[in-house]
């Protein structure tokens, strides 16, 4: 596998004038970028009336996805970190406004102004700790409050990502989740290691409520539900898993260890072979309290 | 950047509750032609900021645009031709934008504003918030333990 840009450097410097050039003339990183953004666009669900949107395609950088964008009438910011990728980006001349910022340090946009937002293999850039003064989990923190304040009531946000492992996945989801966004991860050909690409999808305010997450896409085309999927690692997380009873959960461990249990697992044991004392009428008792 | 986007945008150093509007200082602006979408600018209307709208079209040197609007002359073919050249067609080339609370100058460049923050103005909320915690937590606890 190929190493992936976030370990060698941060975003600013990775991202340098012949490492843009040379993502922006690779035809097969164009297509690739063009399929995401179609896909994005189509999970951003954006209501069917022909009127142009304000969108935000954050993490830009040389505009390949805005194109889309303009492709389908919307009018869209871009904000990107790294100065070369976005002058790339003016040599290409792309329709929409393009903004030098970094994500971690929140967006500066005013609240509730925005139709929605994308963005293709940039999030996963604020799990580095690229500076001694950078914290993870602050700058997503930072990223998503200040998206929640400046998408309007009803707007989803779509997201590319390649989480490095389930850990990150993790931590990605719980900012968004903490920010107020309702929503969960979208997986496309889950059972395929190459083609595999996982959209986050959030939404926010009221119409989140009732509203379902997209199925992925399969090798067919089809849809496929979770159910499919055996492991662990290729489940949608679901928002429901947030909402679950935590009184529930404490009953289940204490009925875990009762006498029955004990009992239950040294027959266990025995049936093993193993050397285990005998039952008696002191077996699963609370041990005296002493100092 | 057009003024749609500079409507759009807001000073984000912590710490900054009124980071909008962001003062123009323009040196130099560009007309590009777009085509223009009735629908679109109707939308817009509603959540464009007028004042501030109108304040950086004069700043860009654009003087056409009426200092109130209600929606009403949204029917208008000359209102919304107006608002379509300001809102879409003027783009600030160079110059550099003003955070109104602190004086913080952003610099624009080839179109492009640079909105990147120095460190110190990120780890400011620490510090200040930090210093809050102290006046507010630990100080009143003292108090209640003394008195």
């Amino acid at each position: 596998m190929a190493s992936r840009p976030e370990v060698v450097a941060p975003p600013e410097i990775f991202y340098d004038d012949s490492e843009a050039r040379k993502y922006t003339s690779s035809s097969r990183i164009v297509q690739i970028q063009a399929t995401l953004s179609e896909r994005a666009l189509e999970l951003l669900a954006l209501p069917d009336d022909g009127i142009p949107k304000l969108l935000l395609d954050i993490g830009c950088g040389s505009g390949l996805s805005g194109e889309t964008l303009t492709e389908d009438g919307h009018h869209w910011i871009g904000l990107d970190i790294s100065a070369s990728m976005l002058n790339v980006a003016l040599e290409r001349e792309v329709e929409g406004d393009l903004v030098l910022g970094d994500m971690g340090q929140g967006l500066g946009v005013r609240p509730g102004v925005i139709d929605g937002a994308i963005s293709i293999s940039a999030v996963q850039w604020l799990c580095n700790a690229d500076k001694s003064s950078h914290n993870p989990r602050l700058r997503l923190k930072a990223f998503f409050t200040s998206l929640y304040k400046c998408l309007s009531n009803g707007a989803r946000a779509v997201f590319q990502v390649y989480p490095e492992n389930i850990d990150q996945r993790e931590l990605i989801l719980n900012a968004a989740m903490h920010a107020g966004f309702a929503g969960g991860i979208v997986v496309d050909f889950p059972h395929s290691s190459k083609r595999r690409k996982e959209f986050l999808v959030l939404t926010c305010g009221q119409r989140s409520v009732n509203s379902s997450v997209s199925k992925g896409k399969n090798e067919d085309g089809e849809s496929c539900s979770d159910e499919d999927s055996e492991d662990e690692e290729n489940q949608t997380v679901c928002i429901s898993d947030r909402h679950r009873p935590r009184k529930k959960q404490k009953k289940n461990n204490k009925s875990g260890k009762g006498k029955e249990w004990i009992l239950r697992k040294k027959e266990q044991m025995r049936r093993r072979g193993n050397d285990v004392p005998s039952d008696s009428k002191y077996t699963g008792r609370k041990r005296k309290d002493r100092f | 950047m057009r003024l749609l986007t500079h409507n759009m945008l807001s000073s984000n150093i912590k710490g900054v509750v009124n980071g909008f509007p962001l003062r123009i200082e323009a040196e130099k602006v560009a007309e590009k032609t777009v085509e223009m979408n009735g629908e679109f600018l109707k939308k817009m209307f509603e959540k464009v900021d007028w004042k501030a709208f109108v304040d950086a079209s004069r700043a860009m040197g654009y003087t056409e645009l009426p200092e109130d609007a209600d929606s009403s002359m949204l029917d208008s073919d000359e209102f919304l031709n107006r608002f379509h050249h300001a809102l879409l067609e003027l783009h600030l080339e160079e110059g550099a934008l003003v955070c109104p609370e602190t004086g913080r100058r952003f610099p624009v460049s080839k179109g492009i504003p640079n909105m990147l923050l120095h460190e110190d103005e990120t780890l400011k909320v620490v510090a200040v918030k930090f210093t809050f915690f102290l006046l507010t937590h630990v100080v009143s606890f003292g108090w209640a333990v003394l008195g």
